[in-house]
């Protein structure tokens, strides 16, 4: 049963199947075992980053295709709910015309990014994919009459949805069931499913082509596979999940804005992400993931305490000042690129791969 | 006894290169179409001044990027990183000697920034040795590594500056001499932009001059078309690369200086934000190539200062449009390098 839900791809090590095993139950009982809106927050970024991040491995790890366009493609899918829901009012309708089109707007983009570029080599891709995904972000803080520009827009969604809601008197685990933890459970849910998906998709013969573009694309071709399709393929679909996870993002936040869905930042953060937790493993998303988003909520409070504590050397509490948490990401980011460039996943198989060799 | 033919007098000269022309008049072309468009002759000349002096500054920015790319098969995302390090420490000069600046007098005015810009480049000069050596010699040869590390390193050198020079964003005054406009006519001309204009125009034909009429830069030239004979005839090329490398890096550190004191407000994110615009002038010159990094540089600032012009909402992707129809012309860029 596990081993079909998981399409025979196990986490092969014990210590990953633990910690993959706390993440599941922490994000599936989240809302009863912290209290707090700040916590469910966590909690729902993460589901939501899970899904985002294993979509842009299923190009970076899989495919070896470098795009920085995902979060163009994760902004597509925001607005496109959160526009849909502003002009035509809370219905669940609008959220499936929204997604609609925002999915259709997407294909149509990443498979003339694709084709335009895909068939040159990666920096080139990687190149114009920058450019493009820029000139998205500054089009949609520009066009304020649509998207409402920098501030963005706020909007209602369908009743079932809003905080106010209550679907029946009782408290369970003295918690109330409203809305808000019903939209949890939906961005949860969608995100497993989408997650089991992915996992289904890289262990399918289709997969294993992408991996055999990334290792070799020029002996892939020689065997008969036109490695361009593949490659337009995977990007496809990358953008595509990428898509439903912003359509997750705008329905939990009930907000779109560029700065949270558009800006090079949340890029950098996928990237960093994919990178620590592991490339061309899937299962690396929800490690990194999880310490990721938890780092970035948690973290700053521990290094306020040290940059306190250091306030007699001044660039030395500069160094630990809490805004500066990126640099140690990045300095991680730098090192575990080099030194174990499969990441936390891949680095805890190794070592339960030997120690079954020993 | 048979007597041996004297070989054959060679040929006087080898076969002249042909020079690619049609880029080279882009430019020309471009600005006069504008001239009806735009309508008035005294605007026409502002913008294109504009235009010009945004392109040269663009365009030290970009060249060290695109020979750095040509001449080792690496690109550098952290390239921005090198503009706001130039930046940044101009204000170590600009700030303290503030009296220099305010002064009116040329002289002044023009040593101080010569100072700024003369320590901005030594410190990115050094820089790009110590990135070279510490972030891009481990990943010659993997594109992937290399793009991940060299945005990784973009992310740190983005934050040290947060960390040394603090979060809030500097304003940085622009000497007093420099102020102000010179009028012809009714065309007005900022005196910065044609200042920027001549700086930008002496890195040029300096570059020109280096590139073509020097034995270093026969090596350089001879690197990008095929780097393994020139190592194969003797030359150490990765001395050449170390040494294109931190030129490359002071390049962008200069750009830095000039682009600060256009913009007059400096923030750590200022050489993020001109990457994506260095990118697109590279590929559009070919990635590779200094004299299509030069056209693409002026043809990207001038169409975006005409279009901002004639048509504000169009000028947001102007920069694609242009890419894009470039690339459907000429798919490897202005001037394709042989190579590549």
């Amino acid at each position: 049963m596990i081993r079909n839900l998981l399409s025979g791809d196990l986490p092969r090590s014990r210590l990953l199947s633990a910690m993959l095993l706390v993440v599941f139950c922490g994000l599936a009982l989240a809302p009863f075992l912290v209290p707090g809106a700040r916590s469910l927050n966590v909690a729902a970024t993460i589901c939501v980053f899970v899904v985002l991040v294993a979509s842009y491995d299923l190009l970076l790890g899989y495919t070896g295709i470098v795009s920085f366009a995902h979060t163009m493609f994760y902004g597509i899918g925001a607005y496109g709910v959160g526009l849909a829901l502003h002009g035509m009012g809370p219905s669940w309708w609008a959220i499936f015309v929204g997604t609609a089109g925002a999915l259709s707007l997407s294909l149509v983009l990443a498979l003339v990014i694709g084709l335009f570029s895909l068939r040159v080599r990666a920096i080139f891709y990687a190149m114009i994919t920058l450019a493009v995904a820029s000139a998205f972000a500054v089009l949609a803080s520009q066009l304020s009459d649509l998207t409402g520009g920098e501030d963005g827009r706020t909007f209602k969604v369908p009743e079932i949805l809003q905080p106010g809601f209550r679907l029946f008197d009782a408290e369970i685990l003295g918690r109330a069931i409203d809305g808000k933890l019903i939209t949890y459970y939906l961005v949860f849910c969608s995100a497993l499913a989408l997650f089991l998906f992915m996992l289904r998709i890289v262990n399918s013969p289709f997969g294993r082509v992408l991996q055999a573009i990334r290792e070799n694309d020029f002996r892939a071709e020689a065997l008969g596979y036109r490695t361009v399709i593949y490659r337009t393929l995977a990007n496809c679909l990358g953008a595509l999940i990428a898509t439903l996870a912003g359509v997750l993002m705008a329905l939990w936040l009930r907000y779109v804005g560029p700065k949270t869905m558009l800006s090079f930042e949340v890029m950098t953060d996928i990237l960093l992400i994919v990178v620590i937790g592991g490339m061309g493993t899937i299962y690396g998303a929800v490690i990194g993931s999880a310490l990721f988003i938890l780092a970035q909520n948690y973290l700053q409070l521990l290094m306020a305490q040290a940059s306190a504590a250091m306030s007699g050397a001044p660039l030395l509490a500069n160094l630990f000042h809490p805004d500066r948490w990126l640099l140690w990401l990045g300095v991680l980011f730098v090192l575990s690129v080099y030194f174990f460039p499969t990441g936390i996943v891949g680095r805890l198989r190794t070592r339960a791969l030997l120690r079954r060799l020993r | 006894m048979t007597t041996i033919s004297p070989v054959a007098p060679q040929d006087s000269t080898l076969p002249k290169v042909r020079v690619d022309m049609l880029p080279l008049l882009l430019v020309p072309v471009l600005a006069l179409l504008m001239l009806p468009l735009v309508g008035s002759f005294p605007t026409w000349v502002t913008l294109t001044v504009a235009g010009l002096a945004m392109g040269m500054m663009v365009f030290m920015m970009a060249s060290g990027l695109t020979l750095i790319f040509g001449l080792m098969d690496v690109l550098n995302f952290g390239h921005g990183a090198f503009v706001s390090v130039g930046a940044f420490t101009a204000t170590l000069v600009l700030l303290p000697m503030k009296g220099w600046v305010e002064a009116d007098s040329i002289l002044m005015n023009l040593s101080v920034v010569g100072l700024a810009i003369l320590l901005a480049m030594l410190v990115t000069g050094i820089l790009g040795w110590a990135f070279e050596r510490i972030i891009i010699r481990p990943v010659y040869g993997l594109h992937l590594k290399q793009i991940l590390i060299t945005m990784g390193g973009m992310i740190v050198a983005e934050q040290l500056i947060h960390v040394i020079w603090g979060a809030e964003q500097i304003p940085l005054q622009l000497p007093t001499t420099f102020r102000g406009a010179f009028i012809f006519g009714d065309a007005a001309l900022e005196k910065y932009r044609l200042i920027a204009v001549g700086v930008g125009l002496t890195v040029f034909v300096t570059m020109f001059l280096v590139l073509n009429r020097t034995k270093v830069g026969l090596l350089i030239r001879a690197g990008v078309e095929n780097g393994e004979m020139v190592e194969a005839l003797g030359y150490r090329i990765r001395r050449l690369f170390v040494g294109v490398f931190m030129a490359g890096s002071a390049l962008a550190g200069l750009g830095g200086v000039m682009w600060g004191l256009y913009k007059e407000t400096l923030t750590a994110a200022i050489g993020g934000e001109i990457t994506v615009l260095v990118f697109i002038v590279i590929i559009i010159g070919g990635l590779g190539s200094v004299g299509g990094c030069f056209i693409g540089a002026m043809l990207v600032a001038l169409v975006a200062n005409y279009a901002g012009f004639l048509a504000p909402k169009v000028a947001l992707v102007s920069d694609i449009l242009l890419m894009v129809t470039v690339l459907l012309w000429r798919p490897q860029g202005l001037y394709p390098v042989a190579k590549r």
